[in-house]
This record gives structure tokens, C-alpha cells and sequence, in this order.
């Protein structure tokens, strides 16, 4: 049917703008205009991107440790007595040379004597020892000894094969088992994260649904003089937007002071092991992601429960 | 302009509502569509703004075939027509100007043309000056008025309205007929569906008369 007095094109594209930008303003209105449930979707929705934030968080900063703890596994290969120290020296260069290793040091005998003696607390009674028992050692870290376990144990049968070299050590059970920890957590941080998702998904899906019934004299209304879908869902999917939008500004400030008081105690656990451990925050792209994953999580739960909510009604 | 073509409507559990219906509207045609309750006519109106469709038959509107439309052009054909209900359909929650301008939002007019439009037909109808009032704080003919200006505002081909003066004393009706003898001035098309036997001999307009379903008088 052609309608005499259709809207002109320039008319049309700034209608357009007018639209969304009512749209956009109009349902952070109804959502401020009753600010007890608004608060409560919005609060139950944060509660659930704060879990899935902070797991992310626990998660990265354990890589971090695992991440130091990598300096610790390295293989020590001990050298035969008949070995030269200059011959123990070449060896390391070589060592270094035909092989992918992060780092590598030569131990001489009496380095390892000048160590033992400080660590052990014998101190002055191994001065009276005739000869220097300890052997010499070459230590070697490979490299991502964490994520290429086979790698690893690759590189200690092919250096036990040196001649030069009588016995060697690496703690590989250890570095097993916290191999797999790391792995479990992982899988276990990722699964809870798709729940939490789905948690997000059916709280505003319900909340977009109950906003459609109290609003269904309009919806009927707006049909019958010649509403689209596409119009009539957009204000709901704008909703969908700012509940998402606010619950993530919401669970970006949950998650800062969860970090705040686990601040110390953790510090204070550091320091019993003897380093020092700071958490790291969300960084302000990991904040930028959370902001448009919550975002569009819950525009996605507007849309899908409208698509089918707004087929179902048909104007009395 | 609107062309109804041995129409049945036939509903699952009830029958059917409308049997055989053939008549046609001209333009700027006003013509009662009158029977006793259940008779038909809200069937009628319907069809027409296609909240249902036809079992058999045809409906043709200013050229559409109604019986064969998409889902997605239903707006559109909504979009020139203007409908009126009894209980005026008005958002409570929105001022008159807002209410008015519904139909005008909905096609994507720009602010500057609604306002100006919202304003000529209010002036029209007789509530110039009235436009931030909820509609709650006006009289039931004034909320009447409010609807059918919300129904014009569009400037449709044709206007549907159903018991538009049901609940409103003889001089207010007198008062709504003559708004609906104005519009049909500039070629609109009105069928009034009533049940005011008083009204519709004494306007003496076209009768369309429906009893269970057959169109006896037309």
C-alpha cells in the first residue's frame, strides 16, 4: 500500500537516531524509576560476574606463581671427580649451545663449598676436611618446563648421556602433580564460568519477560497502529543492555575489594615462604571485556526471550 | 477502496463468526456497521486490520489482498489504517501529546513533523493546549477525543472505530459524528460499528447490518 505522506530519507535516518537514542534513554529511565528491583536484577546479575571475575582472577594469579615456581625446576647434572673444571666449563657451553635451554651455570667446587658452607651451618668444621668431597655441577632450566613436560624429560635422557656427567636430578613428580593441578583448576575455572554465564542469561531473560507483561497495553497498542517487532523489542533489548552494562560496572567494584581484603593475609603467607607476592587487579582490558561480555550476554537473553514472546502476542 | 468478497470466518471451537460477507466502501465513504451483540461486527473490524485472518473469501484494501498477507507487511497495512475502541486504548503512563504521536513514532517521523502534525490534530478534535496531560486527568469524551485523534494522526484511508461513542451521553456523541463527518470531508473512509440505533438513523448515513454472521442489510 503507498503511502502519500511517507517520512522523507534524510527525515527517516535522523528519525532513526531519535529512536535508539530514546530508546537507550527511555529504558535507563524505567530501570531508575523503580530502583528497588532494578538494583535487585542488577545486584544478582554482579554477584554472578563477580564469581566468574574473581576465578579468573585466582586463576592468573596462580599462573603467576606456577610461573615462579618454574625457576626452581631445573635439572642438576653432577660431574664426574676425573673431570677438569675447565672441562666441566666447556661442557655447560656446549650444553648451552646444542640445546633449547632458558639458562644455564657451571658450579665449580669450591662455589659449591663456599654454598654449602653458608647453607648448611656446618660453617668452619668442613675447613677441616682434607679435600673437597662436593662434586662439580652444571644447572640447567629448561625452558617452559610447566607446559612441555615430554620436552623436559626429552632433555635429561639426552643429558645423561654425557660422558662427563655421573648422576643427575630433577624433582619431575612434583612437577608433575602441579602440572595437573594447574590443568584441573583450568578446566574447573572455565566450566563454572559457562554456568555463570547461563546463571546471567536466564536472570535477565526472566527480568526482560516480566518487563514485557507489565508493558503489554503498550506492546498491543503500539502493534496496532503499525508497530514492527524490531520497534517494539528495541527499547527491551536496551534494557537488556544497561542491566548488564551496570551489573559489570558493579562487579568490577565487588571484585576490587574482594582483592583488597585478601590483600594482606596473602602478603603476610608470602612472606612465610620467603618471597613476596603481590595479586594483580583486573587490568583494564580484562575490566573493558567484562564490561561487553555482561553487556552483550544480556542482550542476547532480551533477544531471544522477545523473539519469542513477541510472536506469542497478538493484538486484542 | 475497501472490497469484502464472499468472506467466511470460521473459528475452530465457535463456529462460524461471519458466513458469505460481500459489500465495498468508496472513499471518503462513512457507513454503521450495526447487529445485535456477537452478530459479526467485531469479526469484521478484524479482518480488516488484519488481527485475523479470513477462512475463505476475499479482503482487498486500497489494492492489498488482506487474505494472502506476510506477517511482516501487517504493519504497514496497520500503519494506514486508524482504528478506535471503545475503551480509547489510551497509555495512561503517557501525556495526550505522546499518546497522539504513537503512530507517527512507530513510522519514523522526525521530532519536528510529529510535533507539528500531533498539534494540527488535536487542534482538530478540539484539545489544543491539552497536550501534557495524562490522559486519567481528562473526561471520558475528551479520552474519546484523544483516541480518534491518535487514529487520524496518520492521515489513514480508512478509519475503523468500534462503539466510539458507547460510553458517552447523545451530545458528546453528536460532538464525535460530526469529527467523523469532517475527516470523511477530506476522503477518509469511516465504518462505525454501534449498537446506538438512535445515532444511526439520525445521522443517515450507509447501514451495513449483520446478524449471526450473514450481512442481511447493506
Amino acid at each position: 500500500m503507498k503511502n502519500k505522506s511517507a517520512p522523507e530519507f534524510s527525515d527517516k535516518s535522523q528519525a532513526y537516531f531519535y529512536i535508539h537514542a530514546q530508546a537507550l534513554f527511555s529504558s535507563l529511565g524505567r530501570l531508575v524509576s523503580k530502583p528497588i528491583s532494578s538494583l535487585m536484577t542488577i545486584l544478582a546479575i554482579a554477584t554472578a560476574i563477580t564469581l566468574a571475575a574473581s576465578f579468573y582472577l585466582f586463576v592468573t594469579n596462580m599462573q603467576q606463581v606456577v610461573g615462579g615456581l618454574e625457576s626452581t625446576n631445573q635439572i642438576s647434572l653432577y660431574l664426574r671427580d676425573d673431570v677438569t673444571p675447565q672441562e666441566g666449563r666447556k661442557l655447560a657451553d656446549d650444553i648451552q649451545k646444542t640445546h633449547d635451554i632458558e639458562k644455564i651455570a657451571f658450579i665449580s667446587k669450591e662455589q659449591a663449598m663456599d654454598e654449602f658452607k653458608v647453607y648448611s651451618g656446618f660453617g668452619s668444621a668442613l675447613n677441616t676436611l682434607d679435600s673437597n668431597p662436593l662434586p662439580m655441577v652444571v644447572q640447567v632450566l629448561p625452558k617452559g618446563s610447566l607446559d612441555n613436560l615430554r620436552g623436559v624429560e626429552d632433555l635429561m635422557m639426552k643429558l645423561a648421556k654425557y660422558p662427563q656427567v655421573e648422576a643427575l636430578k630433577m624433582d619431575m613428580e612434583w612437577v608433575n602433580r602441579l602440572h595437573a593441578i594447574v590443568q584441573v583448576v583450568h578446566r574447573g575455572v572455565f566450566i563454572l564460568a559457562v554456568l555463570l554465564a547461563a546463571v546471567i542469561l536466564f536472570i535477565t531473560g526472566n527480568t526482560i519477560r516480566l518487563e514485557l507483561q507489565h508493558r503489554s497495553d503498550e506492546v498491543h497498542v503500539s502493534k496496532l497502529v503499525g508497530a514492527t517487532n524490531a520497534f517494539i523489542q528495541r527499547p527491551f533489548l536496551y534494557t537488556g543492555f544497561w542491566l548488564g552494562f551496570i551489573a559489570a560496572l558493579f562487579a568490577w567494584i565487588f571484585t576490587v575489594i574482594l582483592v583488597v581484603i585478601l590483600q594482606e593475609p596473602i602478603g603476610s603467607l608470602s612472606t612465610l615462604y620467603g618471597t613476596t607476592f603481590e595479586i594483580s587487579y583486573l587490568s583494564f582490558k580484562d575490566t573493558f571485556k567484562m564490561l561487553g561480555i555482561s553487556s552483550l550476554l544480556c542482550i542476547i537473553a532480551a533477544w531471544s526471550v522477545l523473539g519469542y514472546q513477541l510472536s506469542q502476542i497478538k493484538p486484542k | 477502496m475497501l472490497k469484502f468478497d464472499h468472506v467466511t470466518k470460521r473459528y475452530p471451537d465457535a463456529g462460524d463468526a461471519l458466513k458469505d460477507v460481500s459489500f465495498q466502501i468508496e472513499q471518503g465513504e462513512i457507513a454503521f456497521l450495526t447487529g445485535h451483540s456477537g452478530a459479526g461486527k467485531s469479526t469484521l473490524l478484524k479482518l480488516i486490520a488484519v488481527m485475523e485472518l479470513c477462512s475463505y473469501g476475499h479482503i482487498e484494501l486500497d489494492g492489498q489482498n488482506l487474505s494472502q498477507i506476510r506477517a511482516k507487511h501487517i504493519p504497514l497495512i496497520r500503519r494506514n489504517l486508524g482504528l478506535i475502541f471503545q475503551d480509547n486504548k489510551l497509555l495512561n503512563d503517557r501525556t495526550v501529546f505522546d499518546n497522539v504521536a504513537l503512530p507517527l513514532v512507530v513510522s519514523g517521523y522526525s521530532f519536528s513533523e510529529i510535533a507539528r502534525r500531533v498539534r494540527a490534530v488535536l487542534d482538530k478534535v478540539g484539545l489544543s493546549g491539552r497536550e501534557k496531560i495524562f490522559p486519567l486527568a481528562l473526561s471520558g469524551g475528551e479520552q474519546q477525543r484523544v483516541g480518534i485523534a491518535r487514529a487520524f494522526v496518520n492521515k489513514p484511508k480508512l478509519i475503523l472505530a468500534d462503539e466510539p461513542t458507547g460510553n458517552l451521553d447523545p451530545e458528546l456523541s453528536a460532538e464525535i459524528m460530526n469529527v467523523f463527518e469532517q475527516f470523511q470531508q477530506v476522503g477518509v473512509s469511516v465504518i462505525i460499528a454501534t449498537h446506538n440505533a438512535a445515532l444511526v438513523s439520525k445521522m443517515g448515513h450507509r447501514v451495513l447490518t449483520l446478524d449471526h454472521g450473514h450481512l442481511i442489510a447493506s
